[in-house]
């Protein structure tokens, strides 16, 4: 072994945790406050699980949380339906018409939020005064979430697309299937992992945004970003702590799952290549 | 009694503009194992593609037993296919992998029960070796196994012809020799017709019964193995079939040609008196003699030693020839070569004619081939 | 059915959902409230010049910076074992499942005067330092909102460079240094690339951090153009115009730093 394939000395490990620490210090801050007795967010008055009941009584907040929840459904799987069909479309175009639609299909993941919140907010203005109705609210944000889902749902599939043998389509009409068939018994299994992925970034974009719903929302619905938000501006009750403490815990405990599952199956999939290697 | 199953009737295939087949006209007889060759861009895998129904003809007709099929999509027509890379559905196991056409509505019958599913699967398995291995995944097979695979899936629906393209290609020199005789078994005891898609020509000549040599969208020859290597059509085929030196010549008259000057006795006829000709000789065709004796005289630029026998290049008056012999010699040496009136094949002057045969002009002509690496490979060392 | 079509639904939704919001803005960035054609928005914007001129600074900082402190990070990390990279691109992500909102709040109170910070420093017996409400904040609240985005594409890029390259290179008689200018540094390049635009444009139209950490101290562009379209001076046709400005600076940019990268990988292509 040469020395550049050489493991990390103890100053390199020692920087990564340093910048570990600087990643999750203000979580920690966070979580240890949820559990403090005072409303206070720097001084430790005493241990209490007062937040995390009164969370759970918090209207307010527990409605954003629902609102939430429920457009990251509705956009992710909308934003996945949708965004499966238009990566097989474009894959299947001359690229003469696919570039230029991937193109446009780039613009959401490239303007920065702020920007895609605000025109789609003049949009939701200019058509609500055309047809005189006030669409803002529940249905403007998810239209927003699921505009800004549906490019990096295409972009999760894409390459899985890309990787598929370009036969694999020949190969099942060659068997009996018509061409829809072959669609759902062959390219939708081939690609499953791509579209997965983009479910997931799509649900965790989703439930993250605030910029876009903030612009989007137009004062009658919250969601829970946008709760925190305003609660910032005043005074940020502990119950917010209390919240995030548990969404951390459970992102943490679904990402340990996948983890473990992914390390077994590689593991798995190790040993049947070395059992054909001998 | 050979009766025609498939027949291509002026079929023509345009991309963007560019031919892609000009003019295809070929039949397949039933219970054939017939090989389309040719190098890379030829056409071949485009009339294969037109057989199995994912490409429509621009104009021209496909029959089938007699029955127009151009409008048959491939789901709906009895041939299946072994595709390049196998394309193998990586999500199913080998035994669903193979049960997949069982498991679809086939068009000659109606829908087939799990239990002879299973029967036929495992019964395939048997046949192509892989018992044992149906709960496997397989992406964890080898290539030769996941070629068996593809097989086993192609065969299992009995379909009436079989096309292959280039099956073999992914394969190691080793497993190919193998699974050429494992296929020619296979096509005897099914027999079911195999359209054979490949540019390795001695794959071609060992395992068909016809070969269509194809070049530029065009059918340049058709023909027994034995036809297509000593009698090829013009310089093309007798290049792209094993090794051949093609000089010019002159037709003097019935049975005899002029090559540099000198008169050589031959078999062909036929030919107008004075008639421009390709001339093929086969490196093996040519005796050495000492330089008196022979008809012509050169000197020796390059040997190979290649086993059974040497590969010699042998320069006449700068056109340069190869020969195999077993005789050892040196380079630098005059020599005199004799040849056999049928050792000697008169060719019509084509439009590719002096584009190859000669082994000085070997880079060139590499250019021209394209991709056929694997059949030229050998001679790149005397060249360089 | 040609699978083409499958992508006509999601065509429509972008002429509806994409294109014509960009539309609009242009529309909106080139006219007067009554509808006429105007470039007064354009001039009215010279105003706003130490605005733009503090977006940019601060959002260049905060991408230097990131480069500055990701960049090793990534290095170091392509260099464990497979079980201890998976693990820390895990630990690396996982922050970004929670709310940035929460995370900027908790930098509220560890900078803040009374904060956990220079509570700290009090027990040490230290000074005092005065970070809440000035650039500095709003720059380490950037920094550490984005830095996941700088390491990932880097780190990616990095741990796909072929090792038996670093032994090709150091044969053929590099040093630990030379290879790493010679072959790791230009072969990440990409990555830098994309991890830069990927920090920089959230932090150059950020007004969640500015306003959190800056506390209204530190006007960026963001808050200008939320100001217009939400805030306490409603001037849709002025926010437009903001709006287009940043639009069209972020795409040269991307533009001059794809080319850049183009260029790059011709050059380092193999």
């Amino acid at each position: 072994m040469t020395g550049m394939t050489r493991r990390p000395g103890f100053f390199g490990r020692g920087y990564n945790f340093l910048i570990l620490f600087f990643l999750y210090a203000p979580i920690f801050v966070l979580i240890a406050f949820s559990f403090n007795s005072s409303r206070s967010r720097s001084v430790w008055t005493g241990f209490t699980f007062d937040w995390y009941k009164s969370l759970v009584q918090d209207e307010s907040i527990m409605n954003a949380f629902y609102t939430t929840i429920i457009i990251a459904i509705l956009s992710a799987v909308i934003a996945t339906i949708a965004g499966t069909f238009a990566a097989v479309g474009f894959f299947s175009m001359r690229k003469k018409w696919r570039t230029p639609l991937l193109h446009i299909n780039n613009i959401p993941m490239m303007n920065a939020d702020i920007v895609t919140g605000v025109s789609l907010a003049m949009l939701f203005v200019a058509l609500g005064s055309l047809l005189r109705v006030n669409f803002f609210g529940f249905a403007t944000i998810l239209i927003a979430h699921i505009t800004f889902n549906i490019p990096y749902v295409i972009l999760s599939i894409m390459p899985k697309l890309r990787q598929i043998d370009s036969n694999l389509v020949d190969a099942a009409c060659d068997l009996g299937c018509t061409w829809m068939k072959a669609f759902w018994k062959v390219i939708v299994p081939e690609i499953m992992p791509g579209i997965i992925n983009g479910l997931i970034i799509a649900f965790t974009l989703s439930v993250d945004d605030f910029v876009i719903s903030y612009f989007t929302a137009g004062g009658n619905v919250m969601t829970l970003p946008m709760k925190i938000f305003a609660m910032t501006r005043r005074r940020i009750s502990p119950e917010i702590n209390a919240l995030s403490t548990i969404l951390f815990l459970t992102v943490l405990a679904m990402l340990i799952i996948i983890n473990v599952r992914e390390a077994r199956q590689e593991e798995r999939l190790k040993q049947s290549q070395l059992m054909l290697n001998r | 009694m050979t009766k025609e199953l498939i027949r291509l009737s002026d079929c023509k295939v345009a991309f963007d503009g560019d031919v892609v087949l000009d003019n295809i006209n070929l039949y397949i007889n039933d219970k054939e194992f017939l090989t389309l060759l040719g190098p890379s861009g030829c056409g071949k895998t485009t009339t294969l593609r037109i057989i199995g129904g994912f490409l429509k003809p621009d104009s021209g007709d496909v029959f089938f037993d007699g029955a127009r099929i151009n409008d048959v999509p491939p789901h709906k027509r009895l041939v299946n296919t072994i595709f390049q890379k196998y394309a193998l559905f990586t999500h199913l196991n080998v035994f669903e992998n193979v049960a997949f056409g069982l498991r679809v509505a086939r068009p000659d019958d109606k829908k087939i029960d799990k239990h002879e599913i299973s029967h036929r699967v495992i019964e395939m398995l048997e046949v192509v070796s892989l018992k044992g291995f149906e709960k496997r995944d397989v992406s964890s097979l080898s290539g030769g196994q996941q070629q068996r695979v593809a097989i086993a899936r192609a065969l299992v629906n009995k379909p009436k012809v079989l096309l292959l393209d280039e099956p073999l290609g992914a394969l190691d020199m080793r497993l190919r020799k193998d699974m050429q005789n494992e296929l020619k078994q296979i096509q005897q005891s099914t027999g079911i017709t195999f359209v054979y898609v490949t540019h390795d020509q001695e794959e071609a000549l060992a395992m068909s019964d016809t070969v269509v040599v194809m070049e530029g969208g065009v059918i340049q020859q058709i023909g027994t193995p034995e036809d297509i290597y000593n009698e090829p059509k013009n310089a093309f085929v007798a290049d792209f079939i094993g090794e051949s030196n093609i000089v010019d010549g002159i037709m003097r008259s019935d049975g005899v040609v002029e090559i540099f000057g000198r008169k050589f006795k031959c078999l062909d006829s036929g030919f107008e008196p004075m008639e421009p000709v390709d001339v093929v000789i086969r490196p093996e065709d040519i005796d050495i003699v000492s330089p008196g004796k022979g008809k012509l005289t050169g000197t020796i630029t390059g040997i190979t030693f290649r086993g059974v026998m040497y590969d010699i290049i042998v320069d006449f008056h700068g056109f340069k020839w190869l020969i195999q012999t077993t005789d050892l010699c040196q380079v630098g040496t005059e020599i005199g070569i004799q040849i056999d009136p049928d050792g000697i094949h008169i060719m019509k002057k084509s439009r590719f004619s002096g584009m190859y045969g000669d082994y000085s002009s070997y880079s060139a002509e590499y250019d021209d081939i394209g991709d056929a690496e694997h059949e030229y490979e050998p001679e790149d060392e005397d060249e360089a | 059915m040609k699978p083409k079509f499958f992508a006509v639904p999601y065509v429509v939704w972008m002429a509806i959902f994409v294109i014509a919001p960009v539309l609009i803005v242009v529309f909106y960035a080139f006219t007067t409230a009554d509808g006429g054609f105007t470039l007064t928005h354009f001039t009215e914007m010279s105003r706003f010049l130490p605005v733009f001129t503090r977006s940019f600074r601060l959002a260049f900082i905060s991408t230097i910076i990131s480069i500055a402190i990701g960049y090793p990070v990534a290095y170091i990390l392509s260099r464990e074992g497979q079980r201890v990279q998976r693990l820390m691109i895990m630990l690396i992500m996982l922050p970004m499942w929670m709310n940035f909102l929460l995370r900027t709040y908790a930098w509220m109170s560890i900078l803040e005067n009374t904060g956990l910070l220079n509570r700290f420093l009090a027990f040490l017996g230290l000074p005092q330092l005065q970070i809440i409400n000035t650039p500095t904040a709003v720059v380490i609240g950037m920094v550490y909102n984005f830095l996941p985005f700088m390491i990932l594409p880097i780190y990616s890029v990095i741990v796909k460079i072929d090792k038996s390259l670093y032994e090709a290179a150091s044969d053929l008689g590099a040093n630990t240094l030379g290879v790493f200018r010679k072959l790791v540094i230009p072969m990440s390049l990409p990555g830098v690339l994309s991890g830069i635009m990927m920090v920089f444009v959230p932090a150059v139209s950020t007004f969640v951090i500015s306003q959190l950490l800056g506390g209204g101290m530190v006007m960026m562009l963001g808050d200008l153009i939320e100001m217009q379209f939400l805030g306490s001076t409603y001037n849709p046709q002025l926010g437009s115009a903001v709006a287009l400005v940043m639009m069209v600076i972020v795409i040269l940019f991307m533009y001059v730093m794809n080319r850049f990268g183009e260029g790059e990988e011709k050059a380092v292509g193999l």
